[in-house]
């Protein structure tokens, strides 16, 4: 079997394609209803994905006309008192948040799923797998609300060590400087890893388990250690299906809200250290929409929402670009 | 068998949606009811207020505290009776948007901080103190622009911590209202609303949100209604005030604010209690309004302007037992005569 075929999610076998409806003549049958209802429900979904870019596009035309598409994206001030707004420090933060979360996350996904795939023992794979998939169900808010309350002052016990030991690195020192209020860039970030764990974990650990047994065991019976094993055959072998979950995971941790917003520290001032407070996209829509005042301020941030959907976008299309390029390699060299 | 499957569940489709439809029919015209949305500020006060509204006359109150922003935007929609806010607008807006603002009750805000082993109470600051912390001028306690003012403390060298509202929020119009009365440099840089850009701090959602920072982040200091303050038991720290003496946030300090302020001459009631003159006036007051659009239906401000003056008449004691100053009765009855003129119509 090709590794190239394990795509996420999608089962493009041969028999789900078949034209049933061809050969028989046009009645109201069960069968043709279905069909109308299946294609209605796909263009429902085309046409309400369409109308929601282009509705937010629309929305935003007023601070589009106000400050144009570059001027927004670089501009550092968002101040609603002089109306002048600009969306660069919130794309940073939304950037290197979701960054942290896959620095921190993937190693942490890859262990776990080499743990239950390849080093377990039977009676223990379950109960971890189980007690893996139970962190995708606990809601976001509730991570918040952990990571305020709980994390928070855990986290600045360790943040003057942090600062002490990293801030004093040459060049990315500077990363590290700040107050210890556990709060902060690094926090939302180690939450976010937190909540993208099993979507990757899971996806990773149901591909491991389908590298055929006899690749496995050629690779022990050469005198590979597992590691070996684990880094050498089995991820590339699978490596498509871990891509596509890698920018599952990423697609989460770019549009977390409730989670970011507990715990990110809510600054809209740029700043160059983790430890600091900063603001992400979803953070600032869910603080201040309510309660923005004039036109031109519910206006950009609209604009902000749709700079966020062209990220997720890209962001899509990178993945697909990436598996794809993977899968020709891959089919190249076998 | 498939025919009477489709047709059962047919049946059943057009059951569910019937029920549905008649439920929101029925739902729909509740009469005994006033919507009212906006400041958090005076949320404490008009939750109070319908309690006891509610049990004398039946009619309920529901009020939504999402901020003083909030509660504007909803008004000028038209999706509430009456919205609620910290901040005034001005004539000009009032007019523009076919509303009108009456005041409610005046109240303070004060500054809560966690210094380990500093009690409430203890701290002084002075405006130009807190301005200079809130831009980011005077970043550690122990600097001599508060150690000055404080000289029998012992102050940590512990970086201060700012926290300000993520939302817009009345109280944050109040505040920075201040600040650009004492500090030309604040008034420049940032300037007043109910939303800035702040220089530097840490954002919280809320007063709730301000309140739990100071208490979670040592060396931290926020701004906070007193009611918040004196209902969550945190610290306060005292001010000088405009004549010069050190007061404490109390309630005839608020109310010695408003005494300065003619009511009646002001324009749509647009006042500001910040830095008001006397002896022992609390620097940082403010009023809560309520607006009110004028093109609503009669009998939905009819409604809303009873509430209201039922609390001035009867909830004078609940406002001052959570530290909210009632209004004057020369005030009360100026409020009366405004609804006469702008609507055509009264109580």
């Amino acid at each position: 079997m090709n590794g190239s075929d394990v795509v996420v999610g999608i089962d493009t076998g041969p028999a789900s394609e078949e034209p049933r409806a061809a050969a028989k003549p046009l009645r109201l049958s069960g069968d043709s209803v279905f069909h109308g209802a299946a294609m209605f429900a796909a263009f429902v979904a085309a046409t309400t994905l369409f109308g929601t870019v282009i509705a937010i596009a629309y929305d935003s035309r007023l601070s589009i006309h106000a400050f144009g598409i570059w001027g927004f994206l670089k501009s550092s001030e968002w101040n609603p008192v002089t109306q002048t707004f600009g969306a660069f420090p919130f794309i940073i933060g939304t950037l290197v948040s979701s960054t942290i979360a896959m620095v921190l996350g993937v190693p942490v996904s890859f262990g776990i799923a080499v743990f239950i795939v390849e080093i377990a023992p039977e009676w223990i794979k379950k109960p971890v797998a189980g007690a893996i998939e139970l962190l995708a169900a606990i809601p976001s808010i509730v991570y918040g609300l952990w990571g305020l309350v709980v994390f928070a002052p855990v986290f600045a016990q360790i943040e003057p060590w942090i600062s002490h030991s990293f801030g004093a690195i040459p060049g990315i020192g500077a990363l590290f400087q700040g107050p210890p209020m556990g709060i902060g860039m690094l926090t939302a970030g180690i939450v976010l890893a937190i909540m993208v764990l099993p979507y990757i974990s899971s996806i990773m650990r149901d591909v491991f388990l389908v590298v055929p047994a006899s690749l496995r065991e050629s690779a022990y019976a050469l005198g590979a250690t597992t590691w070996e094993v684990a880094w050498d055959v089995v991820l590339p072998y699978t490596r498509s299906a871990v891509i596509g979950g890698i920018f599952l995971g990423l697609g989460r941790a770019l549009g977390e809200t409730m989670a970011v917003t507990f715990v990110i520290g809510n600054s809209n001032v740029l700043s160059s250290s983790l430890l600091m407070p900063g603001a992400t996209i979803p953070s600032v829509l869910a603080n201040e929409f309510t309660e923005a005042t004039t036109k031109l301020y519910v206006s950009s941030l609209i604009y902000l929402g749709l700079i966020l959907i062209a990220v997720t976008l890209a962001v899509r299309f990178l993945a697909v670009l990436l598996i794809r390029h993977l899968g020709r390699r891959e089919g190249a060299a076998a | 068998m498939k025919k009477s499957l489709l047709f059962v569940s047919l049946a059943l489709s057009l059951a569910i949606a019937a029920s549905v439809l008649a439920l929101a029919v029925v739902s729909s015209a509740d009469e005994s009811t006033i919507t009212g949305a906006g400041s958090t500020w005076v949320y404490p006060l008009v939750a109070k207020w319908s309690a006891t509204y509610q049990t004398q006359t039946g009619i309920k109150v529901n009020y939504q505290s999402i901020g003083s922003g909030g509660g504007i935007a909803q008004i000028k929609a038209g999706t509430v009776a009456f919205g609620a806010s910290d901040m005034p607008l001005k004539p000009e807006d009032l007019k523009a948007a076919g509303l009108i603002q009456f005041p409610t009750a005046v109240a303070g805000a004060a500054m809560s901080y966690n210094l380990p082993g500093i009690e409430s109470g203890k701290l002084i600051l002075s405006g130009q103190v807190i301005a200079d912390i809130y831009l980011g001028k005077v970043k550690k306690w122990d600097d001599p622009a508060i150690t000055k003012l404080n000289p029998g403390l012992k102050l940590p060298d512990m970086d201060i911590t700012v926290v300000h509202r993520s939302d817009g929020s009345g109280t944050t119009f109040t505040f920075t209202n201040y600040l650009t009365k004492v500090s030309p440099e604040w008034k420049e840089k940032v300037g007043s609303n109910t939303s800035v850009a702040w220089p530097v701090g840490v954002g919280g959602k809320g007063s709730e949100g301000i309140a739990s920072y100071v208490q979670r982040i040592p060396g931290s200091i926020g701004y906070v209604e007193y009611a918040y303050i004196l209902e969550t038991h945190g610290s306060y720290a005292r001010m000088i005030n405009g004549a010069g003496k050190v007061v404490s946030p109390t309630l005839q300090g608020f109310q010695d604010a408003s005494a300065h302020v003619d009511w009646a001459k002001a324009q749509d009631f647009y006042v500001i209690l910040t830095d008001q003159p006397g002896a022992d006036t609390w620097p940082i007051s403010g009023c809560t309004w309520q607006i009110l659009r004028k093109n609503a239906p009669k009998e939905a401000n009819i409604a809303v302007m009873k509430f209201f003056d039922w609390g001035f008449e009867h909830g004078q004691q609940m406002a001052k037992s959570i530290s909210f100053g009632p209004l004057p009765p020369s005030t009360v009855k100026a409020i009366q005569s405004y609804w006469k003129t702008e609507l055509g119509y009264g109580i």
